[in-house]
């Protein structure tokens, strides 16, 4: 089912204190607290999970799946992310992990790793055409392009228009059951272990397709326990080593940088961090980075093993990945001649336009929108500065937009509300003082001055 | 200058400073783009501005970036109390820059602002004084 306005990042009501860590964090500006909790933005969240990862009370939580969803399918594929291999302190070997996967109710494994070099293929070969615009920024994550949607919109022609990599694989998956076992499409359920809420999101609600080829996800954090009992129950002799294909270079997308060590070509930068992305688009829609080719951006520091909803903490999670994808094999595992004849029958290619979404104009009329920003600026002189969040906006320049935009009033800042209540109790003192006009001892008018003699 | 504007922005830039530089022109784009702008003319405005604003840090002791929006048309105006420019024909020219090594090392001083400024805008004039300043005015049609 595919909803338009769908989120993954959700609020639990009970446990949300209305403090303001997530409104301040948040890169969008999306959150508000009204009536002591906070209230998501629908359109202008990016399920990034910076919120998630932020929030003291965990009261931020990601929508995925119920394992239940297994049922509904005759035939289960389970396609977990790379980041998965550097989950585990004891398991070095993807092998045996994979395996432990498998055993939890799956009929067959098809890493995203592998799809990771297809995708590596076809982005080497789309930004070696001419003609396509500098730099190409890649797709790969969910959060980052949504991001461009909502803050960026000049930049949705950089983004380079190839599925990414869980979307390859699923799609392969769907090929390969359907050719080696007969089953249908509608028989076949495709599962993803996610290291993120952006990436569940991209599968409820896609952006470049109508539809994902992917049925369900479930969070590393939600299968964490269960994985690792099915791991430890994997018998040595149970290994024939046909589930780890994926070579060093597509497991390598797990972490930030493995992306453009993968692509291995031109000019290429790195960066990961939300606000890391914010600061490099800034300069990519100032033309200042035209010398860059390609740009790996992930919302997350580390990439994907610093997904939110991750075990493992990021930096030991990405040191261990790195180590990891340096023992396995250096070449593709998949053959480059048969993805590039695919890259030329459009395979890859995403087959919807990505729309822009205009959430940060203050009106759609541009008159309208300079009256809007006058009355903002005047709001903005009169509210502290200090940026406080006491009265549920991120600053006093997000209150002063909220103002304009007509969701809030002047009197929730504090301070305001404060000076009103200082200047009404001295007009109080001074009505108290007044007389009726038939009283009063001579030396007092009845307005409490003193009467000149 | 237009005097019908809808809108004024001014910034107090110093010279020097390179910690503040590009707040100003960051400021301004936002803005640009919460007005609704198309894309670009906020691009435009913004590396204009940005140019302009990196001018007075680079070369002068302080100045004053001001943009104002008008009915179907941004101006742009960076007036600076600095060394004025010798050669204007030369200061022009694509690469030529007076910049110190300080500032090239720190990435700045590539001879490419001034004809950014010109590039990015519809109407360009330059107006300096040795000793006593320059005065740099764009206007930008949407």
């Amino acid at each position: 089912m595919i909803e338009r306005n769908y989120h993954s990042v959700v609020l639990d009501r009970e446990k949300c204190k209305g403090c303001t860590n997530c409104i301040k964090n948040c890169p969008t500006e999306a959150i508000r607290v009204r009536d002591g909790k906070a209230k998501i933005l629908e359109d202008r969240c990016i399920d990034c999970g910076e919120c998630i990862r932020i929030c003291p009370q965990h009261a931020k939580l990601a929508k995925t799946d119920e394992l239940s969803i297994l049922n509904n399918f005759r035939y289960r594929v389970v396609i977990p992310a790379p980041s998965l291999y550097g989950q585990f302190k004891e398991y070095m070997n993807p092998e045996k992990i994979l395996m432990g996967l498998k055993k939890m109710g799956f009929d067959e494994v098809y890493e995203v790793a592998l799809a990771a070099e297809n995708v590596s293929i076809a982005v080497r070969r789309y930004l070696s055409e001419k003609n396509n615009p500098k730099p190409g920024i890649s797709s790969a994550c969910p959060a980052v392009v949504r991001l461009i949607q909502v803050r960026f919109p000049d930049l949705i022609k950089n983004i380079v228009p190839i599925k990414a990599p869980i979307e390859i694989a699923a799609k392969k998956a769907r090929e390969k059951i359907k050719k080696e076992k007969g089953f249908k499409d509608d028989e076949i359920g495709v599962f993803f272990i996610t290291p993120c809420p952006a990436k569940v999101t991209s599968i409820k609600s896609p952006v470049g397709a109508k539809t994902s080829f992917i049925n369900g996800a479930f969070s590393v954090s939600q299968i964490y326990g269960d994985l690792l009992k099915n791991i430890k129950s994997v018998k040595e002799s149970d290994l024939d080593g046909t589930l780890q294909k994926a070579s060093g270079l597509g497991v390598g997308w797990g972490r930030s940088g493995g992306e453009n060590k993968a692509l291995a070509m031109g000019n290429t930068l790195s960066v990961d961090g939300i606000h890391n992305v914010i600061e490099v688009l800034e300069e990519v829609e100032m033309g200042r980075l035209k010398d860059i080719d390609f740009i790996e951006a992930q919302a997350c520091i580390g990439g994907c093993v610093g997904g939110a909803l991750m075990v493992e903490k990021q930096v030991i999670a990405r040191t261990r990945l790195r180590k990891l994808s340096e023992t396995l094999a250096q070449n593709f595992a998949v053959d480059e001649y048969v993805v590039l004849k695919e890259y030329d029958n459009n395979y890859y290619f995403m087959t919807e336009k990505i729309e822009p979404k205009h959430v940060m104009k203050l009106d759609e009329d541009i008159a309208k929108a300079i009256e809007k920003m006058e009355l903002l600026e005047k709001t903005l002189e009169r509210l502290p500065g200090l940026d406080c969040g006491s009265c549920g906006s991120p600053n006093c320049r997000a209150l002063a937009e909220d103002i304009v935009r007509g969701i809030a009033s002047e009197n929730d800042c504090v301070f305001v509300l404060r000076e009103k209540v200082k200047e009404l109790a001295e007009e109080m003192l001074e009505l108290s003082k007044r007389l009726p006009p038939a009283m009063g001892d001579g030396d007092f008018n009845r307005k409490g001055e003193k009467n000149e003699t | 200058m237009n005097k019908n504007f809808l809108l004024k922005m001014s910034f107090d830039i110093e010279g020097n400073n390179f910690n503040a530089a590009g707040a100003a022109s960051s400021e301004i784009k936002r803005k640009l783009k919460q007005i609704g702008l198309n894309s670009d003319v906020v691009r435009r405005a913004a590396v204009s501005a940005y140019e302009a604003e990196m001018n007075i840090v680079i070369h002068a002791y302080k100045g004053v970036l001001t943009v104002t929006v008008s009915p179907g048309e941004i101006n742009i105006l960076a007036e600076d109390e600095g060394p004025g420019i010798a050669d204007i024909e030369l200061a022009m020219k694509e690469g030529y820059s007076t910049a110190s090594d300080d500032v090239r090392e720190m990435g700045f001083g590539a001879g490419m602002g001034l004809p950014n400024m010109k590039k990015c805008s519809d109407k360009f004039e330059i107006k300096t004084e040795l000793g006593v300043g320059t005065k740099v005015s764009m206007t930008i049609y949407y």
